[in-house]
């Protein structure tokens, strides 16, 4: 099992669950975060006094999946996030341990 | 402002009377004389009905011009844990000179008594006491054509938002008890004798002097203006400032700010001529238009500079032309008003951008750089627009363009010194007997917190 965290901009959200909706995906969590990579901040100017703001709104979804879904679902993020433009993000994938389903008690990969 | 007592026009018309019939034919000097007798009747103070109605509106619209209009253009500006202290400055200072105004404010300023044309005495600074506590004003007293209550009221909403004009040079510092002993005595000791000696008529110092204040460029703007470099100065700079960045927390206030000030403006402005004339419709025109001038004089100076025309620059903007044209709405034409707009935009703009960043004071909000800068050069503009070769209402005999920009300087200067010292002093020593700031740990915390135990966004 493998939990995939992706940071995207926030308004390709909707394309992006949608787009794993459509290979099997059951559940997402989106959170709204804020962060800076290589695209850094942009500045905003009032009155003359210009500040630098390092932080962007980003959204970071996390999606617990079957080991041979990975592929598949990072193809997914990665068509349906893209702008090609700085800023688009990134794709985290670690080992997922273990897993259970609260209200059954199930666990591995049938509680996903 | 229109004169309190008979003015020169009508004296020259009374002498005429007297004189014309005995130089012209018989037949001529008849028709003379009945003018004369149609204007005395129509000088000689009954209520006007109309002109009360309007009066009477405008008042309702200069104090929407403070709360919420100000209130709300002001907190817009702060970070979100000083939204609260902000507005409450404007409310409290609402009501603390409203007590003032009734107990000895309105009799300062306003009272004529011992006053008299070319006669410099004490009572050209300051007025008598006779009407303190509203003495004397009922129902049935008059100004001009219309209720002497409605008058003093309509007077009382310019005494509250000048001081509360002050408040953008100290938010986010200043401790709420040292604001309000400040905007008492400031309201008494500053805006009290400015405003009497422009406005109170024949006998006071500017007034006398000739200097063109219709609305209050140098009684309002230029005076809430120095007081507040004055504040920003004597405060200090805000921690963290200019290192930190301190960014407007929410801008759609401060929009919707701007445009209660833009609409209350009309009463402001329409409603200093004191009657529902020809002026006051003048007014409103050149009001709206040195406005708009302003407002993209802004836009554009910023988006040349800046690369970006901003939401926040033309708000500032549209400030800056009601400022500016203050002073010059009861003498300026239409043309005047455009010119004085557009310096009223670029001027301001400079100096809330790179004057202020320049000199290193830490003046909140820009008070000083929208108020005093847009007064000033309304108020010296007001000397120039004012001839009738500009499309102004003609300048009084004997003076030009130079003559009346020079007592237009004159008139700035005095203020700008009177109120310099006298806001300076009142801030020492405040500062001395109970300090003017809240603690370090209280600011980082926000004003609302630490002065009234209160937030103002509870998610």
């Amino acid at each position: 099992m493998k939990l995939v965290t992706a940071i995207i901009k926030p308004f390709k959200l909707d394309d992006v669950r949608e787009a794993l909706s459509n290979i099997g995906v059951q559940g997402i969590t989106a959170t709204e975060v804020k962060g800076f990579g290589r695209q850094k901040g942009h500045t905003e100017l009032y009155r003359g006094a210009e500040y630098v703001v390092d932080f962007l709104p980003k959204v970071k979804l996390e999606v617990a999946i079957k080991e041979e879904l990975l592929d598949q679902v990072i193809e997914t993020i990665t068509n349906a996030a893209r702008t090609g433009k700085i800023g688009d993000g990134k794709i985290f994938v670690t080992s997922l341990e273990q897993v259970v389903r609260i209200r059954t008690g199930e666990t591995g990969s049938d509680a996903i | 402002m229109r004169k309190l007592s008979l003015d020169g026009g009508l004296r020259a018309l009374l002498w005429g009377a007297l004189l014309v019939p005995g130089l012209a034919l018989a037949e001529e000097a008849v028709t003379v004389t009945e003018t004369v007798v149609a204007e005395v009747a129509a000088a000689t103070p009954t209520l006007n009905s109309g002109d009360t109605a309007w009066m009477l509106t405008s008042t309702a619209l200069v104090l929407f011009m403070t709360i919420p209009g100000l209130a709300l253009f002001y907190s817009g500006l702060v970070r979100s844990k000083n939204v609260l202290s902000v507005m409450m400055q404007c409310f409290a200072i609402t009501s603390l000179v409203t007590v003032l105004w009734v107990i000895v404010g309105y009799s300062l300023a306003f009272d004529t008594t011992g006053m008299e044309k070319g006669v410099t005495n004490a009572y050209s600074f300051i007025g008598s006491l006779q009407k303190a506590f509203l003495a004397g004003v009922g129902r049935d007293s008059l100004t001009l054509t219309i209720p002497e209550t409605v008058f003093m009221t309509f007077q009382m909403t310019f005494a509250i938002i000048t001081p509360a004009l002050i408040v953008g040079a100290f938010a986010e510092r200043m401790k709420f008890s040292a604001m309000l002993w400040f905007m008492g005595i400031w309201s008494l000791v500053v805006y009290a004798p400015i405003a009497h000696m422009v406005w109170s008529g024949n006998g006071g110092l500017l007034w006398d002097l000739g200097v063109l204040d219709f609305a209050g460029g140098t009684v309002v703007h230029i005076n809430a203006g120095i007081a507040a470099l004055m504040a920003a100065l004597v405060l200090g700079k805000r921690k963290g400032y200019p290192t930190t960045a301190m960014p407007p927390h929410n801008l759609g206030y401060t929009v919707m700010g701007a445009s209660m000030l833009w609409v209350g403006w009309f009463g402001f402005n329409a409603g200093s001529a004191v009657a529902a004339d020809g002026n006051a419709g003048m007014a409103m025109a050149v009001t709206q238009i040195a406005t708009a001038t302003a407002a993209l004089a802004w836009m554009f100076a910023e988006w040349v500079a800046h690369g970006k025309p901003s939401v926040l620059g033309i708000a500032s903007g549209a400030v800056a032309g009601l400022v500016a044209i203050t002073p010059a709405s009861g003498t300026a034409g239409p043309m005047g008003a455009i010119a004085i707009g557009a310096a009223a935009g670029v001027g301001c703009f400079l100096a809330a951008t790179r004057l202020k960043r320049a000199l290193g004071y830490d003046d909140s909000l820009d008070a000083f750089g929208v108020h005093a800068v847009g007064g000033i050069i309304g108020a010296i503009l007001t000397g120039i627009f004012a001839d009738a070769s500009l499309g102004g209402k003609g300048l009084a005999e004997g003076m030009d363009i130079a003559s009346q920009v020079w007592v237009q300087t004159q008139g700035v200067l005095f203020t700008l010194v009177y109120t310099a010292i006298a806001s300076f002093v009142i801030l020492k020593v405040l500062d001395l007997v109970m300090g003017l700031r809240v603690s370090e740990e209280d600011e980082t915390m926000g004003l609302d917190l630490s002065e009234h135990d209160e937030r103002g966004y509870v998610f």
